[in-house]
């Protein structure tokens, strides 16, 4: 299954390490879309479907957990699974975003293997 | 660059940190850049180090995290983290530094209990050039701790402030 992804980074760097990670974990992508911040990624999406979005917590201009509290607004956002990919590690930020709608937390720095581990079942529709 | 900060001495009341920030330091190496740091034998002169990055911290743990190398060594970084050719590095330079600081200083703050949701950090900062100095206004000296990367001598500190 090829899928379409949206990447969600104020790092371009990091943008491009988050596609080739899940490149490298054997997810067939299609199409990559990349957003700096939250308010930029909301605009993507008015305009594009995708599958998968991968997002980081501290963004400038709206931050990740801001990001995914508007995403039921969008029609094409609707039901796409969120996967945070961030620094904020402890265990308060974890829940606070699985709470505000995120299916899974990846935490940097990270591997392909960690990726695979949590997107892969997300794709596959398991809990 | 030159730095205003005293090094690590022995009274440092936050030197148990030490091992934490070497640890963090290392894994974000390992794990984003594939890449294995080891110590130098000698400490690098500070006068070659002509990039650095930057991360603030605040709330219970309140300081400046920073990584300052040459920019061969931050190009090298962008390389790695790009899987680009060296001379492919073009501007993403000092957001790779960057990058890099944010993730040694999640990763640091997160290995020390208790500071992982009581510490906030600040987008990363880069400075760049030959001729500046970074005075901090810290009442203790700061924790720093020098690497070589691919042989290139790279320095991290953390100023405490409180």
């Amino acid at each position: 299954m090829s899928i379409r992804a949206l990447i969600v980074d104020d790092s371009s760097v990091m943008r491009k390490i988050v596609d080739r990670s899940l490149r490298q974990a054997g997810i067939e992508i299609s199409q990559t879309f990349e957003a700096g911040n939250g308010a930029e990624a909301l605009t993507v999406l008015q305009d594009n479907r995708v599958d998968l979005i991968l997002c980081d917590i501290n963004m400038p201009v709206m931050d990740g957990l801001e990001f995914i509290k508007q995403l039921p607004t969008v029609e094409n956002a609707k039901g796409v699974p969120v996967v945070m990919i961030t620094t904020e590690g402890s265990e308060a930020h974890v829940v606070q975003a699985l709470a505000c709608g995120a299916r899974g937390y990846i935490r940097k720095p990270f591997t392909a293997d960690q990726v695979k581990e949590h997107v892969i079942p997300i794709l596959a529709g398991k809990p | 660059m030159t730095s205003g900060a005293q090094p690590l001495i022995s009274n440092n009341p936050h030197q148990a940190w030490l091992p934490m920030l070497e640890l963090a330091t290392q894994e974000v190496f390992e794990l984003m850049l594939a890449s294995h740091l080891t110590k130098p034998v000698t400490p690098a002169p500070e006068a070659a180090m002509n990039i650095t990055g930057m991360v603030g911290l605040a709330g219970q743990l309140c300081g400046v995290l920073s990584i300052a190398c040459d920019e061969k060594s931050a190009a090298l970084m962008a390389s790695k983290m790009l899987g680009i050719e060296l001379d492919k590095v073009g501007p993403e330079i000092a957001d790779a530094l960057g990058e890099v600081c944010n993730m040694v200083a999640g990763n640091f703050k997160n290995k020390i209990p208790g500071l992982g949701d009581g510490c906030m950090l600040s987008p990363p900062s880069v400075i760049t050039g030959n001729d500046y100095s970074i005075h901090s206004m810290a009442q203790t000296p700061a924790l720093e701790v020098g690497f070589l990367f691919e042989n290139m001598p790279i320095i991290v500190s953390v100023q405490v402030h409180s």
